[in-house]
């Protein structure tokens, strides 16, 4: 422990800090990664399936999703956070804090994490959706049992791309008032010129970023049976 | 084999837009398949036999025309009913097109899935198609495992799995070795003797054709420009492409290359004619060339034979130099045509033959 003292002087007095906002990380990655997995994930396949060619091919619906995500890709998270305030207000009774900070996570990974999805469900091989459609597979079935069974190990690359750059969002919200480990590494490290606690908060996201590469690719490699 | 259509495509066009280009992929085609047939469907790439045979199960809506398969006009189905009319229709690929997440099972498995069946009776139905097609010990593998030949097999087997009546098979063999196609031909012939399966073969190979088919379908630029039954195609046919694919098949083109550089060493007389000789049937078997030499003292040197066996019906094919006298040679003509055998004179150096 004494090197530990000796090299995070400050850290090493806020231990209960550290905790708080590790967990505050983990709240807003998790919850925001439930609600924009899912969003994201509808949405991806959305695209998918209303594009030219596709199994429920629609102009409409497939350019009213194309433009909305590029729409939401195109704003900087910082001034996303700034200008949907009212609409978090409105959602959760608060612009500011932990629970706050989702509204924004959400719309800011949601399109991306739905343009991943996109691009993992268009590798799947259209002979094989012509296979599935020729021995009467409807268009459910095809989602469930062959885009999604197909392109999994994609769809875990592209998730596990996502993760991480939610946990680099969570961060910049953090920084804005929700707290976490970039409310530490900024609102206390940074301001307070203590330079140990910007570097150990830094050290806990690269931990958690490698763990879920990590875990990503070994999931990502079981079920990739490509060759 | 009966008489009772099983497919009927009647006026059918297909039309492409596509920035401002019309393509005119098929045009105003029809096309009959009896129950029990094996039907080829040949041409060289982009003739538009493959949007062709896709109007079949509907993954191909054409522009104009009627489709109706076991009775049932497909045009005019639900999404629905279309759906359970596919069930009855099994097609396979080029590129297999297998699901490389799912075992061999599981591919075989895949047309089952929300069906009527139980889990048991779907697991029996799985082993006895592996069965079928001979890959009983590669159900737990993945398709990546797989040769092309086996990946085709497990093609087929999946498309057995809801038991239909037809089956499509999409240029199912131009991306396998000539050893592995003849065995995959040789499945389908069997699977359309013991299932009385009707098999629409697709291919730019008429050896395919050759092999297993009872009736042929020429395409040409979105349109069949000749067909008939597979023995009348062989020995008569009528247009330069059907001919040009038949040479082909048969080899007789690379022969004649061959016989003309003889031939012209060979510096033949008026007493000499290069001619071709086919015939037909219980034709092949009479000793044509010792009567021509018997009854008129003309000699045959043989330069090239060939016997194919279509459908159980021989079709013979020889590239004989006649030697005797001028009137001699004119009376052994005819005596060939007496007999049925198609009698054609070669000329040296570049000129057109059949």
């Amino acid at each position: 422990m004494t090197f530990f003292a000796k090299y995070f002087p400050n850290a090493v007095t806020m231990k209960s800090d550290f905790i708080q906002a590790t967990g505050e990380t983990f709240y807003m990655t998790l919850f925001t990664a439930i609600v924009a997995g899912i969003l994201g994930m509808a949405i991806g396949i959305g695209l998918i399936v209303t594009q030219p060619g596709g199994i429920l091919e629609n102009r409409a619906v497939y350019n009213i999703l194309d433009k909305l995500v590029n729409l939401c890709r195109s704003i900087p998270f910082v001034i996303l956070l700034a200008v949907i305030a009212p609409l978090t207000r409105l959602v959760v009774g608060t612009a500011i804090g932990t629970t706050a900070a989702i509204v924004p996570l959400v719309i800011g990974s949601a399109p991306f994490y739905a343009r991943q999805i996109q691009n993992a469900l268009a590798e799947v091989d259209h002979g094989v959706i012509e296979a599935a459609e020729s021995v009467g597979s409807g268009p459910i079935a095809i989602i469930f049992r062959v885009y999604l069974k197909e392109g999994l190990a994609d769809i875990i690359r592209s998730s596990v791309l996502t993760l991480i750059s939610l946990i680099d969002l969570t961060a910049m919200a953090g920084a804005i008032g929700g707290g976490g480990l970039g409310n530490l590494a900024i609102n206390v490290g940074y301001s307070r010129f203590e330079s140990d606690v910007t570097i150990l908060a830094m050290l806990i996201i690269l931990v958690i970023v490698f763990a879920i590469q990590l875990i990503g690719d070994l999931l990502a490699r079981r079920v990739d049976h490509t060759a | 084999m009966t008489n009772e259509a099983i497919i009927q495509l009647k006026d059918i066009d297909v039309t492409f837009h596509t920035k401002g280009q019309t393509v005119n992929a098929v045009k105003n085609v029809s096309l009959t398949v009896n129950r029990g047939d094996i039907y080829g469907v040949v041409g060289y790439s982009g003739a538009g036999k493959s949007t062709l045979v896709r109007v079949i199960n509907r993954l191909q809506r054409p522009t104009a025309g009627t489709v109706s398969v076991n009775g049932q006009a497909i045009l005019n189905l639900r999404p629905k009913e279309l759906r359970a009319a596919r069930t009855k229709i099994g097609m396979i690929f080029q590129h297999f097109n297998l699901m490389a997440s799912r075992t061999i099972a599981d591919n075989v498995d895949y047309p089952l899935k929300g069906g009527s069946l139980s889990r048991a009776e779907r697991k029996d139905k799985v082993d006895h198609l592996l069965d079928l097609v001979g890959l009983t010990d590669k159900a737990s593998d993945y398709p990546a495992q797989l040769s092309g030949g086996q990946k085709q097999r497990v093609a087929i087997a999946r498309a057995l799995a809801n038991d239909p009546e037809i089956l499509i098979s999409d240029e199912a063999t131009s991306a396998l070795d000539p050893k592995t196609t003849s065995s995959i031909l040789e499945l389908l012939k069997r699977l359309n003797q013991e299932l009385g399966l009707t098999v629409v073969l697709i291919t730019h190979e008429m050896e395919a054709v050759k092999e297993i088919c009872n009736k042929v379908a020429v395409m040409d630029e979105g349109a069949i420009i000749e067909r008939g039954s597979l023995v009348d195609i062989f020995s008569q046919p009528k247009q330069p492409l059907t001919r040009d694919f038949i040479n082909t098949a048969t080899q007789i083109d690379q022969a004649l290359v061959k016989i003309y550089k003889q031939a012209d060493k060979l510096d033949l007389g008026d007493t000499q004619q290069l001619v071709q000789l086919q015939y037909v049937g219980d034709q092949t078997d009479s000793p044509l060339i010792t009567e021509l030499y018997k009854r008129y003292g003309v000699v045959s040197s043989i330069l090239y034979g060939n016997v194919e066996i279509l459908q159980d019906t021989p079709l013979g094919n020889l590239i004989v130099v006649m030697s005797g006298e001028p009137d001699k040679l004119t009376a052994a003509w005819d005596y060939c045509q007496e007999q049925g055998v198609r009698i054609t004179h070669l000329k040296s150096k570049n000129s057109e033959v059949a």
